[in-house]
């Protein structure tokens, strides 16, 4: 019941933020805001890849844009008979129905494209998994190129802009994530991925299916990437493949270095350092990439553990173990 | 329809010798360190741009005029510089990690200075000052036990070699400027007829000094003792350090090499193609990796076999049939030689040990 009051109260502060914020900060800051909001649900969930699980992943970008054109596309096409299913709804309602489709829709294709990446990739290890995931990536994203449907290498500009209730449903996506992540780290599963990231053989001879949890880690953070897709292409109502290139993989990558691979707060502290520090010195161009990418490597040589290290500072409170008579 | 098929033919060799120029240096560093080198395909574009300002130079220009001699000098010199880049590439990224190395933060901080000054200052002198306020303050720093951590972790390595990748892209923008630059003719194009083929000349040099420079690395690696060395090292570097082998000596020649080679496939590819930019490198690179993986990494030989299969099969695919999925083709490739001959052709299976 105290977890159902939480959830209720943070959603109020999030409406409350929603009709307020915009007006304390302004639109530039609030777009950078739900930026980072979206950066945060991308850089937790691929932090369950390779920082809990212990694998490499540089094709997050793909799964994104998978979430990205699978809702873009759904809602586009399928917003009228929609809108009719819904037609008692108020207009923001309505849009909310039509998100929330979208962002499921989302998560189940993205899931369902990171188990088929999953399968065969995740036999591999180390190095050829990296180059694999790296590779479908860019299938995937010469695949959106190709279809004419969604645009191609236009871009894909039809997208019903939806009424902007989106930093209330962004952040409680990432609450979402942050909560679904973090309660699985505290489970069986989430053991299994730690036993696999720190030693898979004497993992597998103690019983941990490798592959079937290593895909299943893989799945998860794919449909979190689909939905961080979704919310992205529905904030900004125009997509293009050149935002889902392997150069935002690399992104996302720095942010859950940055932070502490196998933390979430690193993760959320990296995505929001990152997004801001990236926003910040936009009017450098050049610059600020170079000095981003000597960053990446000083923080690597000199603190590879990165700013967090594995460590969290609020830990889940467990209730003591009850010995069963 | 022959002719056409052998006309691809020559068009695949040519651009999988190119390829497996670069895949050498992927499949020579991967052999010394187990590290896939993604800044191998940013130092193909800083060879392909070296090319590029050589030839534009004036005493180039004006002493030897478009020869023969003039494009072998072009090649030399940009080959020369970029197994420089590698070597530094090698001290300053990946060496901190395995050994004690000194002067690391200096290096470091050095560029931030330089970039830092010459944002705050916008002249030649701010850049000066940035240099050197950044190398001294790393020294101190140094002086003062800020040291980088021995890694034990192969995913730390391969961190930096993505960092060094965009610090040379970004670099190569900042330096060279984002818009695409044309690769100067240095060997004159002209049609040479056989029965009912067209052979473009510059195609047959690229091939023949593709295939040269392979041999020579292959009498290298066999016939001398630092190939011997390599060799050694390669096959396991803690044997062959208690062998007396100068291994560091060793691994910075490896990167010398393979930078060159990649220098040179990058000349050779302008030459072809003579549109050059700072992300030129990016899926060449990965491509050559591709070769690299399909031929069995680690292995000379392989790397070659695989170069040559990934342009026939690109060029085929793109004569065909779509040229828009040019780029996935590579990619295919590899998941299937993963799934089905992890080893690549001509590698060996490999036992995992506890």
């Amino acid at each position: 019941m105290k977890r159902a009051g939480l959830w209720i109260v943070a959603a109020l502060v999030l409406a409350v933020l929603q009709t307020q914020l915009s007006g304390w900060i302004g639109a530039y800051y609030y777009k950078i805001v739900i930026l980072a909001g979206i950066n945060i649900i991308l850089a937790v969930s691929l932090n369950l890849i390779n920082g809990i699980t212990g694998q490499f992943s540089i094709g997050h970008a793909g799964f994104y844009a998978v979430g990205a054109y699978t809702s873009a596309t759904l809602v586009t096409y399928g917003e009228s008979s929609m809108r009719a299913m819904v037609a008692f709804l108020p207009r923001i309602g309505q849009d909310a129905v039509l998100l929330l489709a979208g962002i499921a829709v989302a998560a189940i294709v993205a899931g369902l494209a990171g188990l088929a990446v999953g399968i065969p990739s995740l036999r591999l290890r180390g190095d050829y998994l990296a180059i694999v995931t790296l590779g479908f990536g860019e299938i995937i994203r010469v695949l959106i190129l190709n279809i004419d449907a969604i645009g191609g290498a236009r871009g894909f500009s039809s997208i019903p802009a939806l009424s902007d209730f989106f930093l209330f449903w962004v952040f409680l996506f990432v609450l979402i994530t942050v909560a679904v992540i973090r309660n699985l780290l505290h489970s069986s599963y989430g053991r299994a991925f730690i036993s696999i990231r720190d030693d898979e053989i004497a993992a597998e001879a103690m019983g941990v299916d490798t592959t079937r949890v290593k895909v299943l880690a893989f799945v998860i953070s794919s449909m979190f990437a689909g939905i961080a897709g979704s919310l992205f292409g529905h904030y900004t109502a125009y997509l293009n493949p050149s935002s889902f290139t392997f150069i935002t993989s690399f992104y996302l990558i720095i942010m859950i270095v940055v932070g502490g691979l196998g933390s979430i707060e690193g993760s959320i502290l990296g995505a929001i350092l990152i997004t801001v520090v990236l926003e910040a010195f936009r009017s450098l161009s050049e610059f600020r990439l170079v000095g981003f990418s000597i960053l990446l490597v000083l923080v690597m040589l000199y603190r590879p553990q990165g700013l967090m290290g594995t460590v969290e500072l609020f830990r889940v409170r467990r209730k003591p173990a009850v010995a069963k008579s | 329809m022959l002719s056409t098929f052998l006309q691809q033919l020559i068009n695949g060799i040519s651009q999988g010798s190119a390829y497996a120029l670069i895949a050498l240096g992927y499949t020579m560093v991967y052999g010394v360190l187990g590290l896939i080198n993604f800044a191998h395909s940013d130092v193909y574009m800083f060879g392909a741009f070296m090319g590029y300002y050589i030839a534009n130079s004036k005493i180039v220009q004006e002493q030897l005029g478009t020869s023969i001699f003039a494009a072998v000098v072009v090649m030399i010199l940009a080959m020369a510089l970029s197994a420089l880049l590698g070597m530094i590439i090698e001290r300053f990224a990946y060496r901190p990690g395995r050994t004690t190395t000194r002067y690391i933060f200096a290096f470091w901080l050095g560029i931030l200075g330089a970039i830092f000054g010459s944002l705050l200052l916008k002249s030649t002198l701010g850049l000066v000052v940035g240099v050197v306020v950044g190398i001294v303050v790393g020294v101190v720093a140094e002086m003062a036990g800020v040291r980088p951590i021995r890694q034990e972790s192969r995913l730390a390595l391969l961190i930096i070699a993505i960092g060094v990748s965009l610090l040379l892209e970004n670099g190569g923008q900042l330096t060279f400027g984002a818009d695409p630059k044309f690769f100067p003719e240095i060997i004159p194009s002209r049609s040479l007829n056989v029965g009912a083929l067209s052979l473009d000349t510059q195609k047959l040099i690229v091939l023949a000094v593709a295939v040269s420079l392979m041999v020579l690395l292959n009498i290298v690696v066999k016939y001398t003792k630092t190939g011997k060395a390599m060799r050694a090292v390669s096959f396991n570097l803690t044997a062959a350090k208690l062998m007396g082998i100068n291994t560091d000596r060793i691994i910075a020649l490896t990167f010398a090499i393979g930078s060159a080679l990649a220098a040179a496939g990058g000349i050779l590819v302008s030459l072809l193609y003579p549109k050059i930019d700072p992300l030129m490198g990016v899926m060449p690179g990965l491509k050559a990796f591709v070769a690299a993986v399909l031929g069995g990494i680690g292995n000379i030989t392989g790397a070659m076999v695989g170069g040559l299969i990934l342009g026939m099969a690109e060029v085929m695919a793109v004569g065909y049939g779509s040229s828009t999925y040019r780029d996935a083709i590579a990619f295919i490739i590899l998941v299937l030689i993963l799934l089905f001959k992890p080893g690549g052709i001509m590698g060996k299976g490999t036992v995992e040990k506890v």
